[in-house]
């Protein structure tokens, strides 16, 4: 039923990855130093044109005795494509392009439009903006707050909109260079979830 | 001797004033009508007895789509929702979406409250301890997904995920895209709207009043900003449009063909009482016909007016032949009755033979046509013939026309010359014909919409914007009151979700999901555990699964009261977005109850309708129906089309039926139908060579074509035959030998030049049948008036 945009010219799409990060390498240390701020990162995070990476993820659920683990595949193509595919516990996706968000779960396939589900939609752009290094996408939803060092950062979101911070108590994202790593969610109830990403190198 | 002609005349007089006087009383009771239902069929099979009632009533037809363009992105969504918030206070609406989520808390507390009755998951295996256990898990599963936050809040009281199953159903379609804060087109260079009228499509002056409204609406509200634009299409508004069009262009064209033809008789006969008198045949003819319509059928179509506006053209005829063609004074005009009468008569009788066909049709419209333009005729001969006379003065003249009729009388001379030029042209006209035979008819029924190719587009745009897919096929089914249309609706629901599974359909509507039928809803009750019994299962279905019965409490005390709640009824709908779809898809009429539920194809893919044909049949259901609203109405109209293909080779057959019997020489028959067919070959042809495809309506015009140029052929015929005894010593003295006189020559011309006139103009109107009606007429005419000339007998041979 699905396709992945990116497959037919993915070796492409890789290229392009080793591109860029070989341009990075060549880039010199002292340039991030120096000026290390969320300007210099969502930079940097913007160069990556398309991405390939493994996660898994665990969410801490008050009512649940214990928490629930899932993992799977993420794609991302700049700037507005990017698909969780769940590999388990069960086979399910979650296609995000543009403002419309699909999730095929079994025989189920459900269509979204984000503007209907603002809550939802400010979650999942904390990802798509922090990935696309789209500053003013986040700052729509968010206060940014960034730590560290180029070596190991984190960037903290808080909800702005009332509705939002009902749910949302504040975001993490952690990462290494210009490569995201975890994104930490806690919820205003306590709940919180925490997701480990893993660039792989091909599909 | 005068003393009886005098009487006689003042009797034929009275009468006459008396039939005026009756005609004018029924018509002005008369409802005159513009829908195009005058085009539906008569007797219609239940398909299109569907198709017609979706037609008139369906929800599509309520539906008007609204676009707001020019200004910037913001000013159109303020602008909208301004809109918006006026009309939703007009009861004339029932729904005016924009976007805004007016309604989202209602619908979501009307689905979550009724969860129980609503869901088709709930069964009694979904709540044994095996169903409990699955579902559950099910739930916790959805937990760990991307999906999972908006279900978090509700698992404590909807563990088996009945709401996201409800959820499911509704959220099937994909509406337009919000730019700021209201809906907007894909390329967001207009703001959308999309709104129900209470009324249906059919009540025109409804739609009329509800499109003031929303222009009204726009109007208060944009007052500050001229650049904004609003645009409306949707079936209602085309409806409105196209009564507009119509009616303008019927009192326009009538007003231009009466100046027209009036200043043409003005130039010929110059005096002022001919022209008036000239016209009392054509009046007498025009409310006879209306009178005829309305008698025979409810009412008149405003089509039907406007061919009458042509037909003046035709009736006028008539007195045209009475004062050209006799001298000056009575004895003369006596003499016109005994010498031309015969001729006019029989060409009336073949018009009427030629437009009888025309009013066996099953297409309302077309008999409608056929009915006004025997009345027409007939009434028009009439009174020229028996009151005309009768009326004119003592010292009646007009002005001498000799010069014009011998200048033609020599041109007819030498028309056989022509002979092998038209026979060339015939040849090229048959091969254009047999070289565009596959193309030359269109059998859409579209074609005969009087909506402007503007209005189409724009149609289309706004469509696609608001993301509506064209409803191509509805299972219908049909019953005797609201329950039983509901309970089948839930067996053909079954059956369709089975498609839906395998993929062979994207999805489907039906009413029985909002509103399911009170059996559906007592066995849903009847499949809840009592709180004891729910406690149980509970305790042994989340056995295994990382959660504590405990938690489900509220779940419990939910299912409690859904056991006794009460079953939900069609008002308990009301003010949610859920009745907006009931009202569209249940229909009541009188004690006739039917359901439709539209089929949505899968993506990039058609729908198989005979998979789906195949397993309703199965089901053995009677009254359900698998409409293709497609076919059903393109198939509708091309059986039209063949019918009157077909009634008018019937009336052709009939014309030389009468004409054989009259003249009982075949030799004849083919000597004043030749000159006929050839026009009718050439107009056709030089239609097909400038693209122009035929409608039923071209056919009318042919029908015409024959009626009108019969005058001429038999006027030719009659001159070349030897005069009657009786006649022959008052024949006109410029009369030579036993060809066409000059001065009716001149009459022929005039009156084709009149009929041209009238039907000349339809072919500049934008509505497609007049259009279609002028420009085979017209042409057609004068090369009736020619071929005859060409064709007739020649003195010498």
């Amino acid at each position: 039923m699905m396709t992945l945009p990116c497959s037919p010219v993915f070796s492409l799409c890789v290229l392009w990855d080793m591109l860029v990060a070989l341009a990075l390498m060549l880039t010199p240390v002292i340039g991030y130093a120096a000026e290390w701020d969320i300007d210099q990162l969502m930079h940097g995070l913007a160069q990556t044109r398309s991405d390939h990476a493994s996660f898994t993820e665990k969410k801490y659920i008050a009512m649940l005795e214990e928490p629930v683990e899932s993992s799977g595949e993420l794609f991302y193509t700049a700037p507005d494509y990017l698909e969780q595919r769940t590999l388990k516990p069960k086979p399910e996706s979650m296609i995000l392009d543009h403002e419309t968000l699909v999730f095929e779960r079994g025989r189920q396939k459900h269509n979204l439009q984000l503007q209907d589900y603002p809550e939802l939609a400010a979650y999942i752009d904390s990802i798509r903006g922090t990935l696309a290094g789209d500053r003013k996408a986040l700052e729509r939803s968010y206060q940014l707050n960034l730590e560290g060092t180029i070596e190991h950062w984190t960037l903290q979101l808080l909800p702005v909109d009332k509705k939002m911070q009902a749910v949302v108590k504040h975001i993490r994202i952690a990462g290494v260079g210009y490569t995201v790593r975890s994104i930490e969610i806690t919820q205003t109830d306590g709940d919180s979830s925490l997701m480990l990403i893993e660039r792989m190198a091909a599909p | 001797m005068k003393q009886i002609p005098v009487r006689r005349g003042r009797a034929a007089i009275s009468l006459w004033l008396m039939f005026i006087l009756v005609c004018g009383i029924i018509i002005s009771r008369t409802q005159f009508t513009t829908d195009l239902s005058a085009f539906l069929p008569r007797s219609p099979t239940p398909e299109q007895q569907l198709l017609l009632e979706q037609i008139r009533d369906g929800l599509a037809s309520r539906l008007i789509l609204v676009g707001i363009e020019g200004a910037d992105a913001p000013t159109r969504a303020e602008l909208s929702r301004q809109i918006a918030r006026r009309l939703r206070a007009d009861p004339a609406f029932v729904s005016v979406n924009n976007g805004e989520p007016v309604n989202a808390e209602r619908d979501r507390a009307f689905l979550f409250g009724n969860r129980y009755l609503l869901s088709p998951a709930v069964t009694p295996a979904r709540f044994s301890v095996d169903g409990l256990h699955a579902a559950l898990s099910d739930s916790i599963d959805l937990l760990a997904s991307p999906a999972g936050l908006p279900v978090k809040s509700l698992l404590p009281r909807d563990p088996t995920g009945e709401m996201m199953q409800l959820l499911d159903q509704i959220n099937s379609g994909t509406p337009p895209k919000m730019v700021d804060g209201a809906w907007a087109s894909r390329d967001g260079a207009r703001a959308l709207m999309l709104m129900q009228t209470r009324a249906s499509g059919a009540d025109i002056d409804a739609q009329q009043r509800a499109m003031a409204a929303i222009r009204q609406a726009f109007d208060t509200v944009s007052g500050a900003t001229p650049a904004a634009r609003l645009v409306m299409t949707g079936p209602g508004v085309f409806s409105v449009n196209s009564r507009e069009t119509i009616k303008s262009q019927v009192s326009r064209l009538a007003i231009i063909s009466v100046v027209l033809i009036a200043t043409l008789l003005l130039l010929i006969y110059r005096s002022f009482t001919a022209l008036v008198l000239g016209f009392l045949p054509v009046i007498s003819g025009a409310l006879a016909a209306i009178t005829a319509v309305s008698l025979g059928f409810g009412a008149v179509h405003g089509i039907t007016l406007g061919f009458g506006t042509a037909l003046i053209g035709e009736a006028v005829d008539y007195s045209i032949y009475l004062f050209v063609q006799s001298e000056q004074g009575d004895s003369d005009q006596q003499n016109w009755i005994k010498r031309f009468w015969p001729t006019i008569r029989l060409g009336v009788l073949t018009s009427i033979f030629g437009f009888a066909s025309l009013l066996l049709s099953g297409f309302p419209g077309l008999a409608q046509l056929g009915l006004y333009s025997i009345a027409g005729l007939v009434a028009a001969a009439t009174v020229t013939r028996f009151v005309l006379p009768h009326l004119l003065p003592a010292n009646f003249r007009i002005h001498d026309v000799s010069a014009i009729g011998l200048v033609l009388f020599r041109l007819v001379q030498r028309a056989a010359a022509l002979r092998w030029v038209v026979a060339i042209l015939l040849l090229a006209a048959c091969v254009i014909l047999a070289g565009n035979r596959t193309s030359l008819w269109n059998d859409k029924i579209s074609s005969l919409s009087p909506v402007s190719q503007a209005d189409v587009t724009l149609d289309e745009s706004l469509r696609a914007d608001m993301g509506l897919p064209d409803v191509r096929y509805l299972v219908v089914v049909s019953g005797a009151s609201r329950e039983a249309v509901l309970r089948s609706s839930e067996q053909v629901s079954t059956i369709l979700q089975t498609q839906v599974d395998q993929g062979e359909l994207a999805g489907f509507e039906s009413p029985s999901r909002y509103l399911p039928s009170t059996a559906m809803q007592r066995a849903r009750q009847a499949s809840l555990p009592s709180p004891a019994v729910l406690e149980t299962r509970l305790a042994q279905a989340v056995q295994g699964l990382p959660v504590r019965a405990q938690l489900f409490t509220p779940f419990i005390a939910d299912i409690a009261a859904a056991r006794s709640q009460p079953l939900l009824q069609g008002v308990d709908l009301e003010q949610t977005s859920m009745a907006m779809a009931v009202d569209a898809l249940l229909i009541q009429q009188d004690h006739h109850w039917s359901a439709s539920l539209p089929l949505a194809a899968p993506k990039n893919a058609s729908i198989n309708i005979n998979r789906i044909r195949v397993a309703l049949n199965d089901t053995g259901m009677p009254d359900v129906l698998l409409v293709d609203m497609k076919a059903e109405s393109d198939r509708l109209y091309s059986g039209y089309l063949h019918e009157a293909i077909l009634l008018s080779s019937g009336g052709l057959v009939a014309i030389i039926g009468l004409l054989l019997l009259v003249f009982r020489s075949p030799g004849r028959v083919v000597r004043i139908i030749a000159p006929l067919a050839a026009a009718v070959i050439t107009v056709t042809a030089g239609l097909a060579v400038f693209g122009q495809q035929l409608i039923i309506l071209h056919l009318v015009g042919m029908l015409l074509v024959v009626a009108v140029g019969s005058n001429y052929a038999l006027f030719f015929d009659q001159a070349g035959r030897p005069l009657h005894p009786g006649v022959a010593k008052t024949a006109d003295t410029r009369t030579i030998g036993h060809t066409i006189s000059p001065r009716t020559l001149a009459s022929m011309l005039f009156a084709s030049l009149t009929t041209v006139a009238g039907f000349g103009l339809l072919s500049f109107s934008n509505v497609s049948i007049l259009q279609a009606m002028g420009v085979t007429v017209a042409p057609g005419v004068i090369l009736a008036l020619i071929y005859s000339a060409i064709f007739a007998r020649q003195p010498n041979a």
